[in-house]
């Protein structure tokens, strides 16, 4: 890269060594002033309003509401609100199947893709990947009119072969419909993260394993999957988050089923709580011990696993 | 590195089987790979197949003819759509334009300017900023979704545009992603040299670090253009008048208005289909620019 000199002055270039530190300080201000204004702010003033609450003095109808301190009021109203509680462990069940099945898919696909003279790995590498252009809300659309009996193409299968048809949006067949949602969603994305960390691997390593006669199964489990083993920590943590984080999917369906209620995941019930109930309060807590939730969670998982996965240093 | 020790180790565990039957197996092995991989894309094209289908179904046909056979209400479906709330469909698909285009564009500008300036410069508090932008990329956005809406209708911006422009400019991911391939793509000694040649901290920015930084960026771009594109819950929230909608939202209001009135679940279907083709072409054409080794190249650290 060359630059044009002739374009500096002399004196310009003098000044420059006294102002040197600003510089980074300079590039980092946007993101800074946007990172104070809508995360450090938010996460402050969530904070604030969890300590608050709204306390109605005087009763009957001139009864004057008035924000009062309420300690842990509101945190000790989240931990006891049954509901709260109850979409966590709804969370819990939703996430044990998606998590493990979107990132085992998409190791198994990623596996096969990188498996020499495989047929079809073009194509089917954009086919598996399309799902994520879809947004979760159509994608939501989409399976619930595809579970729907009336539409279903499942149904009409089964109906000329003179069997009833399947309910999928109730009972225990719920959790498995909603999690495959995030899963068609989800395995796309992840299969080419690991894809593309598998192709990083040097083709040496996997060559001299082959000389000396290891078959592609043991070349997947003792070179490439422990080689990609970051890659995996990554996706395990981003789908981590995004299942605590699940909302569009069951309220794009619940005009379809009886069985998602208001409050059916964690968010739903903030949402619920803040919107439909006017209680800042206790959703402000909420939200708080959702997204301290989370970060737990995250801190724990790349402890567990014991990888520098965001590596700082250099 | 200690991969380097596991491969050699595995190496000599396997040189003990038998290398004919091992090279036979080998060689077999991807037909069923292939069958797998095929099963796969076949899941997943499945439901988009299905709505293409089913938006060329009329109202009846949708209930009552074989799922997967074309129906002939295509023509009448999109003139439906466009025309629905007075043209409100057209509203939205600009509006997800618009937040998902200018979105993209300026926090991708935003996160190149940090992730550069973390990645090349020594300064005090860097340690300070990288650890708060972790903590941001481990942080759920949507759980500040309320005191984001909250802080918004205080400054009286709520409901508007800019109510979900804004929270969508700051990416701590995108400020991550943008700072590990500045360290790997911008070498100290190019920015050396052309300050020694007098160029100005700008212009080293903006004529050497930027062209380098382009590949980077492009996929910082497209992550940001399909996470705004594809963002339900901020709009939700933020936003009250049904033309200022994106279509995530649009089409979530139509579909639990159709639940009283099936005559909408075709719209619903036709406006999913339509909303999804673009960003899937956009996807096929733009492929090759995206550069996810990025993602997971950023664990090498």
């Amino acid at each position: 890269m060359t630059v044009d000199v002739r374009t500096q002055t002399p004196r310009l270039r003098r000044s420059k060594p006294a102002r040197r530190w600003a510089v980074p300080y300079a590039f980092l201000t946007p993101a800074g002033v946007l990172f104070v204004v809508f995360l450090a702010i938010p996460i402050l003033y969530a904070l604030y309003l969890s300590f608050r609450a709204m306390k109605v003095t005087g009763g009957g109808p001139f009864g004057v509401r008035e924000e009062t301190w309420a300690g842990f009021e509101n945190y000790i109203a989240t931990f006891t609100d049954s509901e709260f509680l109850a979409g966590f462990g709804r969370l819990a069940i939703y996430g044990v199947i998606a998590v493990p099945v979107t990132l085992g898919l998409a190791l198994l696909f990623a596996l096969l893709l990188d498996l020499p003279r495989v047929r079809a790995a073009r194509f089917s590498r954009v086919a598996i990947f399309i799902p994520y252009a879809v947004p979760g809300v159509i994608a939501s659309l989409l399976w619930g009119f595809l579970y729907l009996p009336s539409t279903s193409p499942l149904n009409w299968v089964l109906n000329n072969l003179g069997i009833p048809d399947v309910e999928v949006l109730t009972g225990g067949a719920l959790f498995p419909a909603v999690a495959n949602i995030a899963i068609w969603g989800g395995v796309g994305f992840n299969m080419i993260i690991i894809y593309t960390s598998l192709r990083g691997i040097p083709n040496e390593m996997h060559e001299a394993a082959r000389i000396d006669g290891a078959s592609e199964w043991d070349i997947a489990l003792r070179i490439k999957i422990p080689l990609v083993a970051p890659a995996l920590v990554l996706t395990g943590l981003f789908s981590l988050i995004g299942t605590l984080q699940v909302y569009g999917e069951p309220m794009t369906l619940r005009p379809m089923t009886n069985e998602i209620s208001q409050t059916w995941v964690p968010l739903m019930k903030i949402y619920r709580d803040a919107f439909a109930r006017d209680d800042l309060s206790l959703a402000a807590a909420s939200s708080v011990v959702l997204a301290l939730g989370t970060l737990v969670v995250s801190i724990v998982l790349l402890r567990i696993t014991q990888k520098q996965a965001f590596g700082e240093g250099q | 590195m200690t991969a380097a020790t596991e491969t050699s180790s595995s190496v000599r565990i396997v040189r003990d089987s038998g290398r004919h039957e091992q090279r036979r197996r080998a060689a077999r092995r991807p037909l069923v790979g292939s069958a797998v991989l095929l099963l796969g894309a076949v899941y997943c094209l499945v439901p988009v197949l299905w709505v293409l289908v089913a938006s060329t179904k009329s109202n009846s046909e949708l209930f009552t003819t074989l799922t997967f056979l074309p129906g002939t209400g295509l023509l009448q479906n999109i003139s439906d759509l466009f025309s629905y709330g007075g043209g409100l469909f057209g509203l939205w698909a600009w509006n997800s334009l618009i937040f998902a285009g200018f979105g993209a564009v300026l926090s991708t500008l935003i996160s190149t300017m940090a992730g550069y300036a973390l990645a090349k410069f020594q300064f005090p508090g860097r340690q300070v900023w990288f650890y708060a932008i972790l903590a941001g990329v481990l942080l759920p956005g949507i759980t500040l979704a309320i005191p984001q809406y909250l802080l918004m209708s205080k400054i009286g911006l709520a409901g508007s545009y800019w109510s979900v422009l804004l929270p969508c400019l700051i990416s701590p991911f995108g400020i991550f992603l943008a700072r590990v391939y500045a360290s790997s793509a911008i070498p100290s000694e190019t920015m050396e040299a052309a300050r020694i040649d007098g160029a100005g901290d700008v212009r080293i920015f903006t004529s050497v670090a930027l062209p380098m930084m382009v590949p980077g960026m492009v996929t910082i771009f497209l992550l940001q253009f399909v996470g705004i594109w594809n963002n339900f819950l901020l709009p939700f929230i933020m936003l009250s008048d049904e033309s200022k909608y994106p279509l995530t939202v649009g089409l979530y209001t139509l579909l639990s208005k159709g639940s009283g009135t099936p005559s909408l679940y075709s719209l619903a279907i036709i406006g999913a289909a339509v909303s999804i083709i673009p960003l899937i072409i956009m996807m096929l054409v733009l492929q090759r620019y995206w550069r996810l080794d990025l993602v997971s190249g950023g664990l090498k650290g």
